[in-house]
């Protein structure tokens, strides 16, 4: 990122100042970020716009207690009662709520199954549309340029960079959210989890893998 | 050549010349301590009801130095923006770090007691049907090609497409109204389904893809 039009060896006579700013920009533009960040939250909580308290709570929401578990434990009882699977393709949102999963950023949710035939994969194209209540908050790579920019176009290059390699028959279906339906990507079941509880099988579901841009892992040894 | 006015330098879908995907363990959230705290403004002064989610992509799409800023960068220079743009923050407060002038009346703070009932809440967008959808499943349709001057949900690379209505999600607010202040003004929604080739034509690299896009009744004509 580093877009400093000025070349600071270039200037003669008195620069001594504009080294230091030169320097300055080069080495903080993140403190730079962090003193903007600064002030704003203390301009917004001095006028009483938000609550210095509200604002802890939400952090703490997303770093502690919404987050990809919650889509695993979804993912997990669809492997284990076809009831539940069935009403998950019928109703997703309804089905995801009713194991407790529900609100901002998930209000519309669609659940699309991996099959023997046809691997999907979930992408925001225009920003970074993702399902909170089950996935908690967006992976960076997520919201960044390439992917955005190649899951819809070269998806297997996608999965490459993520070590997966599908078999070539299988059909890669991609769902870019442009609207206010969030995706959740049920994965195959690994074979040879027949004995797992659905605690077990939750551990072997990665949020990758419910983002399509991963597989459930193979139960360890 | 004159163009619209408003560009979007959020519609990333198709672009060439993007390097690898970095892939991140799951635990990883933020990579900066400033980056939790544009979190939690943004979602805060969100639920003050001074401007909808559709406005807040619009501010973040059409910052000039978009593809320069990291995404919590590009968060908060939203926020600044439409703080400054409502006369609810100054620029001078912003560069002193302190309150100058007194606020203005909000309808509503976000509360820390009121914190898991408005996340459990979240923002339906699903409105009730007033007439009969236009489509069905299984229907073929083009989308429109037009270039529009205001904020929309049509990604480029889907424009002037052909393509088959795959689900039916029924009504919601309409994006491209809502970010603009002119109301959620409603309309069906669909997810339409393109081949790969549609898309991509001859270079299309990945044999069989299709992709699945949701698209308001009014960028779409029957096929």
């Amino acid at each position: 990122m580093g877009h400093d039009p000025h070349d600071h060896h270039d200037h003669g006579g008195d620069h001594r100042h504009d080294h230091a700013h030169d320097h300055d920009h080069d080495h903080s533009e993140l403190d730079e970020t962090a003193l903007r960040v600064r002030a704003l939250e203390t301009v917004l909580t001095q006028k009483g716009y938000v609550d210095p308290a509200a604002l802890d709570l939400l952090i703490d929401t997303y770093q502690t207690r919404i987050g990809p578990r919650n889509g695993a434990r979804v993912v997990a009882r669809a492997w284990v009662d076809p009831q539940f699977r069935d009403w998950l393709r019928r109703d997703a949102t309804a089905a995801i709520a009713s194991l407790g999963y529900a609100g901002r950023q998930g209000e519309h949710m669609v659940a699309v199954e991996n099959t023997e035939q046809q691997h999907n994969m979930v992408v925001c194209t225009l920003c970074s549309c993702y399902p909170w209540p089950v996935l908690g908050l967006p992976p960076t790579w997520y919201k960044s340029a390439p992917y955005r920019a190649r899951a819809v176009r070269d998806p297997r290059g996608v999965l490459a960079d993520f070590g997966v390699r599908l078999p070539e028959p299988m059909q890669i279906r991609v769902w870019d959210s442009t609207a206010e339906v969030r995706y959740l990507v049920i994965p195959r079941r690994p074979a040879g989890t027949e004995g797992l509880d659905e605690q077990q099988l939750a551990d072997l579901v990665t949020r990758d893998s419910m983002i399509g841009t991963g597989l459930a892992r193979e139960p360890g040894p | 050549m004159t163009g619209p006015a408003y560009f979007s330098h959020a519609d990333l879908g198709g672009r060439l010349g993007m390097g690898p995907v970095l892939p991140e363990p799951e635990g990883e959230h933020f990579h900066a301590d400033w980056e939790p705290r544009v979190l939690a403004l943004t979602l805060a002064m969100g639920a003050t009801g001074q401007w909808n989610i559709d406005t807040s992509r619009s501010a973040r799409e059409t910052l000039p130095d978009y593809a320069q800023r990291s995404y919590y960068q590009i968060w908060l220079a939203a926020l600044e923006r439409l703080m400054l743009q409502r006369g609810l923050v100054a620029a001078q407060e912003l560069e002193q770090g302190h309150m100058l002038r007194p606020p203005l009346p909000l309808a509503r703070v976000l509360a820390a007691e009121r914190v898991p009932a408005a996340l459990a809440a979240g923002s339906p967008t699903q409105r009730p049907a007033t007439r009969e959808a236009r489509f069905a499943v299984g229907d073929a349709v083009r989308t429109h090609a037009d270039l529009v001057d205001h904020h929309t949900r049509l990604p480029g690379y889907a424009r002037g497409k052909q393509g088959i209505v795959a689900l039916v999600h029924g009504v919601h607010i309409f994006a491209d109204s809502h970010a603009r202040g002119l109301g959620e003004a409603p309309q069906w929604l669909y997810g339409v389904v393109f081949e790969g080739a549609e898309l991509w034509g001859e270079e299309a690299r990945e044999a069989g893809l299709k992709v699945s896009v949701d698209a308001w009744e009014s960028y779409l004509e029957p096929a």
